[in-house]
């Protein structure tokens, strides 16, 4: 199956690319994608426990398993957060 | 043209345009119900900090993974409605390079009375930092950072309480 694979910020910086395509066998799951781009560029690691993952533009969980054609965007902790008051 | 309620952009905000979006979402199709449910709008807008950290901040760059954050602020927009039911929601965020003062951000709440539009406008901005996939890096004098803060998860009920608590404090 083909998946485009979508990256931002520091994920982007990491990968060198914003947008990316894999090719990956039939039953591969998020977190399976994840860990291929992960053997590719290794510094990605750093960002398993911190991941928010999307399939197709919607919040998905790690576990969903894929299918041809789908769009996947691994988002690192975004910009809020700071308990500024 | 009806004006967009959720919004991303790479052009200046106009909080004006905003508030049209809102009033117009909460006015009746007749056009009659603009006047009569409306008795209050609260705006809020995040604007570029000159200091972070100690640090003097020379801008700002924001990167919006745009159709999932324009779904995150029609989220928040149902959690609104469903806790405050007289509300209508508008957000628009900028991005691209913003310079210190400029807005990256703009909210309105309109609503029949203004404790209920107060809330409501800090209820989204703090929804807004916890699940909008929008990121910002900032360039400092010295070098430059992406800010990291939370892991976006809008199932995160502990987070949406939190917001809540604020919102009301």
């Amino acid at each position: 199956m083909r998946i485009k694979v979508y990256l931002f910020a520091r994920l982007c910086d990491i990968v060198g690319n914003n947008e990316i395509e894999r090719e990956v066998p039939i039953g591969t799951t998020v977190r399976m994608l994840w860990d291929n781009l992960i053997a590719d560029f290794p510094s990605l690691e750093a960002y398993g426990e911190s991941l928010s993952s999307a399939v197709n533009a919607e919040y998905a969980r790690m576990d969903v398993v894929l299918n041809d054609g789908d769009e996947v965007a691994f988002l690192p902790p975004v910009s809020g957060g700071q308990s500024a008051m | 043209m009806v004006p967009s309620l959720f919004l991303i952009t790479t052009v200046e905000l106009n909080l004006i345009a905003l508030m049209d979006a809102v009033s117009t979402a909460a006015s009746k199709p007749s056009g009659e119900g603009e006047s009569l449910q409306t008795g209050a709008i609260a705006t809020f807008l995040g604007v570029v900090r000159g200091e972070n950290l100690g640090r003097r901040v020379l801008r700002l760059e924001y990167e919006a993974y745009e159709p999932l954050a324009v779904r995150a602020f029609a989220r928040i927009g149902a959690e609104v409605a469903e806790r405050w039911p007289a509300i209508r929601l508008g957000i628009h965020h900028r991005i691209g390079r913003l310079e210190v003062g400029q807005t990256s951000v703009a909210i309105a709440t309109c609503s029949p009375h203004r404790v209920d539009a107060f809330a409501a406008c800090r209820y989204s901005i703090e929804r807004i930092k916890q699940i909008a996939p929008i990121w910002k890096r900032e360039f400092f004098e010295g070098g430059d950072v992406w800010i990291e803060g939370a892991t976006a998860d809008p199932h995160n009920e502990e987070a949406k309480a939190e917001a809540f608590r604020r919102a009301c404090a």
